[in-house]
């Protein structure tokens, strides 16, 4: 091992975990609220989900490249690997909130209804509370996603573990690509274990 | 109390409720008794406002359901149904008391109202309020469901086939402490049932319902003698052992 590795991997990892919370913070930031209207709208669904999905489809280096020219969003840098990993996050999260919220029995939408509650106490108190099993399972099939997608983001200069697969690829150098890979990896199992351990404990 | 005044109800131009008038008096209990599809549960959620009726008024306490405010309307009216529609992830005393912590009643007075009810429904409180609904009888949800309609102590009731998921037993059981509760409490009740018996058993009056019209409006011990085809088809079950 040369010399400064360990250092090296200790500020990519760091750099590869901020930008991956920061993605998953704003994701999770526009994903759920948008998934409690599109409960709300069921009219905006099929578009809504469909531009989604679209979206998911792009091949990720492209989507990163296609950043790039782009105003405000776009450009070299840490910025626009965020914006391109939110898009990717943004669909399981959304669905998973639709499903939750729509997969709450209608009896009980029904009688919380009948007892009077408004649209916002359902909300809190009856829907989102029987549906947080199913958002948190979209947040974390997002968050594991989205700790592999965000090795790419080196290719745009947005730093985290992927300097070390690309450099590692580039000079066919296979300690550095499992420099990347591997804590990459771990963070994912550590992400997933947490995620789920979190998941269980909201089991009712 | 409670009043139909020539009630019509349409969906994409079929109707479900045709021109239906009645009333039922302050402490009384009108029965709703029809076939599935007879429009009695679609009668009986206008009453809080869960429907809308395309013609025609319903009247709660003198004012129109549509002049009421529905989240005040539906705080005055208890709601007991068959899948009982209790919170899973609520415990049976958080059940019961939710009308009174969206009341705003201070915690100690409702912890007693539930305690009181819970006992009422023969529910002891220290062993079933920390309970949650899977972990019940069927049976007993439904006794929970109709504590939690009582727990703001609302002047209606409204209730649609509470007993209908219940093996005959339990329901006879639930059905006879359930009579006995509804005399102590004179409550205005409208209860929808396709089970002529729980009628009789149950009703100051018998409305019965077939196609979404009233064929007879009569008061319950009347209601054996009656003559029309849909009765008869009814008192017909009474025959069955």
């Amino acid at each position: 091992m040369r010399p400064g590795l360990a250092q090296d991997i200790f500020d990519l990892t760091s750099e590869h975990l901020v930008l991956v919370l920061t993605a998953m913070v704003i994701a999770c930031a526009i994903g759920v609220p948008m998934g409690i209207l599109l409960t709300r709208r069921a009219a905006w669904r099929t578009p809504v989900l469909g531009i989604a999905n679209i979206l998911q489809t792009i091949p990720s280096l492209a989507l990163f490249g296609f950043l790039i020219p782009l105003p405000f969003i776009g450009g070299i840098g840490p910025r626009t690997a965020v914006v391109a990993l939110v898009i990717y996050a943004l669909l399981p999260i959304l669905r998973n909130t639709l499903a939750g919220i729509l997969g709450v029995d209608a009896a009980v939408r029904e009688s919380a209804t009948a007892m009077g509650m408004t649209p916002a106490q359902i909300l809190r108190q009856v829907e989102l509370p029987l549906a947080s099993r199913t958002i948190l399972a979209g947040i974390r099939i997002a968050t594991v996603t989205t700790i592999g997608t965000a090795t790419i983001a080196a290719a745009i200069g947005g730093g985290g573990l992927g300097v070390f697969i690309f450099r590692g690829v580039a000079s066919v150098d296979t300690v550095q690509i499992l420099a990347g890979a591997v804590p990459a990896a771990l963070i994912a199992l550590i992400s997933d274990g947490g995620l789920g351990w979190l998941e269980r404990k909201l089991a009712t | 109390m409670l009043h139909f005044s020539r009630v019509s109800y349409r969906v994409n131009g079929r109707e479900i409720l045709r021109d239906l008038s009645f009333e039922v008096d302050q402490g009384q209990t009108l029965v709703l008794l029809g076939r599935s599809g007879s429009g009695k549960t679609t009668a009986l959620k206008m009453v809080n406002a869960l429907l809308t009726p395309s013609s025609g008024e319903v009247l709660v306490e003198g004012r129109a359901t549509s002049a009421w405010n529905p989240i005040e309307l539906r705080r005055r009216i208890g709601y007991v149904i068959q899948e009982t529609g209790l919170f899973p992830h609520f415990t049976v005393a958080a059940n019961v008391g939710v009308v009174p912590r969206l009341n705003g009643w201070p915690e100690e007075k409702i912890a007693a109202r539930v305690d009181q009810l819970l006992t009422r429904v023969g529910l002891p409180p220290g062993d079933f309020g920390s309970r949650y609904p899977r972990e019940l009888s069927g049976g007993q949800r439904q006794r929970v469901g109709v504590a939690r309609a009582l727990a703001a102590d609302p002047p209606i009731l409204l209730f649609d086939e509470p007993f209908g998921a219940l093996d005959p037993v339990t329901r006879h059981e639930v059905r006879r402490e359930f009579t006995a509760l509804a005399r102590d409490l004179g409550k205005t009740t409208l209860f929808v049932t396709h089970d002529v018996r729980e009628a009789l058993e149950l009703g100051d009056r018998i409305g019965l319902l077939a196609g979404g019209r009233l064929e007879e409006l009569l008061p319950a011990d009347e209601f054996k003698r009656a003559q029309s085809p849909e009765a008869q088809a009814f008192l017909a079950c009474l025959a069955d052992p």
